[in-house]
């Protein structure tokens, strides 16, 4: 078992062609993904790395019968994208896309929770059930299936992570990158939750970062409903400055709020082992 | 971005909320001229897009129209937290006993709008909440409904209750639409007033702050071309964001390029760890474009406390390859001398390996101990 994804996952690539919709459609046809359409509007009749290119999420998903759409369309044009999807009736949206506004993020948060739609990202690199499914842009190479469930808010920091647990033999059930932006589609506590119940996540690693209080919160969930499974976190900005942006929209330490001292005391008072480094989590995992 | 004072108040007058009488001025006589026409007692504020400009004296007040051009000589031309002041404020002194606190702001927690609110303001919020968390009260936005009245009715009659000439109900929700209005229309990731004070059963903000939405700026032409102007960054910071590399300077000596912001702040942790001091933070971001590298280095070469480099790339959509070539370019092109450390990982790495062995750079797999490495360079060894 993974959550989320699986071998068959039904995906329509939205932007596929585009310069980064088309190399990574690519990609995760190389790894194995099933991806069975792309929406580009005007662009009905093509195929991108023979997948067949559809002008509306709607014609994609009535032609092919897909469940989950990945994002690639530029920041102006994704918040629409999104919407499309939902009401195309895809019940997972996956959005790669960077540097949506977030009052636009809000109110699709609300649209898609009122219709049932879940949402990963934006401003994340997706999900992958190594040896089942890859719906992303992470390298699918350094990943192995086995029954760690990694969950992190940043893209090549759980790379490093993926490929020291996979360096010292652990495996992963499903890596979720859950995004850098201040609103996400699901938050830690959300794929938290999924893991609670998969049979075969024994452990779980949850990256965090500074900024907001998502890792507080999972801290909360964790000392409630994980007693049962061995959970490892990494929050990388214990160097940050205040006030100051660090590249993902959402990791700024803003009046005081959002620092990685409350973040890793919160997850330790909750059992949580916090590593200082990158490299020390395969040893906190033993 | 930031909105400056006198911006922010000119989006609040345009949605008609008081403001005193004022105007902006960038020279002494400017400033003359507009205190003749406000009269006195005013107020002279330093314009910059940093808190604390009382305290740096920064805002002095006036009372008679013989000083005013000493007071705006002296602020402007000024140093506030490494901001130069290059233009004042010349605003109307007005009354008043007590000092609000109104802001509007996204609840990450929630996901949505929320207004903070205190009868304690003149300070900074985080201030009151440490001294007076029981003056602060918070009013959720729900995104269907709005301001629930129920709510605001409460918090009206809590916050106004020492006012010896209250302002209506109406007036009360009349600001709180017309926040929540400029919030979501200008794209605001806040919208503060601080203090706001009530003159004649009237609100009149005494201070303004706003932040944009950078994600948003597309579609506010206006503020995009305040952006230069307003922001409080290095002119490496500056260079950087006009490059598209998120970069922040730092206090230390070992100059880190990363791909990937939460590998960045990573790797400045794990340099710290092992005893260094990382001068910046430098995303160089997903693309494969080897200018960008070249970008780079040029502008932590620019950094005079900079004694070793650091380059942690974990490869995935980066491809090592560019990365390698990108710093080849550099290495002819600039002279650049500085120890450097590198560490590459991912899509094409051996490719990379190869090009640098040639001009003599050996290339760590390891993160760490490219970073042990860095650190030697830095307290001068080899």
């Amino acid at each position: 078992m993974s959550i989320l994804i699986h071998q068959n996952t039904r995906v329509i690539v939205q932007g596929i062609t585009g310069r980064d919709g088309s190399f990574h459609t690519q990609q995760m046809l190389e790894y194995g993904t099933s991806i069975v359409g792309g929406v580009t509007p005007g662009k009905e009749g093509e195929s991108v790395h023979g997948v067949p290119v559809f002008n509306s999420a709607k014609q994609a998903v009535n032609a092919t019968g897909a469940d989950t759409s990945i994002i690639y369309v530029p920041e102006r044009f994704a918040s629409d994208a999104i919407i499309e999807a939902a009401d195309a009736g895809i019940s997972l949206i996956v959005c790669i896309t960077e540097g949506l506004p977030v009052n636009d993020v809000m109110k699709i948060k609300q649209y898609l929770d009122e219709k049932g739609v879940r949402l990963v990202g934006p401003n994340c690199p997706g999900l992958i059930s190594p040896g089942k499914s890859k719906i992303g842009i992470m390298p699918g190479h350094i990943f192995k299936p086995g029954n760690v469930g990694v969950i992190s808010r940043s893209g090549t920091l759980t790379y490093e992570i993926v490929y020291n647990l996979t360096s010292s033999g652990f495996g992963t059930s499903t890596c979720i990158g859950i995004g850098g932006d201040p609103i996400i589609g699901s938050s830690f506590i959300d794929v938290l939750h999924l893991f609670k119940d998969d049979p075969d996540t024994e452990s779980i690693v949850l990256i965090g970062e500074i900024g907001g209080d998502a890792e507080e919160k999972a801290a909360e969930y964790i000392s409630k409903n994980l007693g049962h499974k061995k959970v490892i976190s990494f929050i990388a900005g214990r160097t940050a400055p205040p006030e100051k942006r660090m590249g993902h929209a959402g990791a700024i330490i803003s009046q005081g709020k959002g620092t990685a001292e409350s973040k890793v005391e919160a997850l330790e008072s909750a059992g949580v082992k916090v590593a200082e480094k990158p490299s020390d989590i395969p040893a906190l995992l033993r | 971005m930031k909105l400056l004072e006198h911006q922010a108040k000119e989006v609040f007058r345009n949605y008609n909320i008081k403001t005193p009488r004022e105007h902006v001025a960038q020279t002494t006589e400017e400033a003359c001229e507009h205190a003749k026409k406000i009269g006195t007692p005013l107020v002279v504020k330093a314009q910059v897009p940093v808190g604390g400009r009382g305290k740096a004296g920064g805002v002095k007040l006036v009372k008679d129209l013989s000083e005013v051009a000493s007071v705006s000589k002296q602020i402007l031309g000024m140093n506030i937290k490494q901001c130069l002041v290059k233009k004042v404020l010349v605003s109307q002194a007005l009354p008043f006993e007590i000092e609000y606190y109104i802001s509007i702001t996204l609840d990450r927690a929630s996901m949505k709008p929320m207004f903070i609110i205190s009868p304690s303001g003149g300070v900074d919020i985080e201030e009151i909440s440490k001294n007076q968390p029981e003056k602060i009260f918070n009013l959720s936005v729900d995104l269907v409904v709005g301001i629930k009245t129920y709510e605001m009715r409460s918090v009206y009659r809590k916050c106004f209750q020492d006012e010896k000439n209250p302002p209506s109900i109406s007036d009360f929700q009349q600001l709180l639409e017309t926040l929540y209005e400029i919030y979501l229309k200008e794209d605001a990731g806040l919208v503060e007033i601080n203090p706001l004070i009530i003159l004649d059963g009237k609100f009149v903000a005494l201070d303004a702050k706003m932040l944009i939405d950078d994600n948003a700026l597309f579609r506010h032409s206006y503020y995009k071309s305040l952006e230069n102007e307003n922001d409080e960054e290095t002119a490496q910071e500056k260079e950087a964001r006009e490059s598209g590399l998120a970069y922040i300077s730092l206090d230390g000596d070992i100059a880190c390029i990363v791909n990937g912001a939460g590998l960045a702040m990573a790797t400045m942790d794990v340099v710290k760890h092992w005893g260094g001091q990382p001068a910046n933070f430098l995303d160089i971001g997903g693309s494969s474009n080897p200018a960008k590298m070249i970008k780079a280095l040029e502008i932590i070469a620019s950094n005079p406390n900079v004694k070793s480099v650091l380059i942690n790339i974990f490869g995935g959509i980066t491809r090592c390859d560019d990365i390698a070539t990108g710093l080849v370019q550099a290495l002819e092109t600039t002279g650049f001398s500085l120890p450097l450390s590198v560490r590459l990982i991912g899509t094409n790495d051996a490719q990379a390996k190869e090009m640098l062995k040639q001009v003599k750079i050996s290339v760590f797999t390891d993160m760490n101990e490219a970073i042990k490495v860095a650190v030697q360079h830095a307290q001068g060894g080899n």
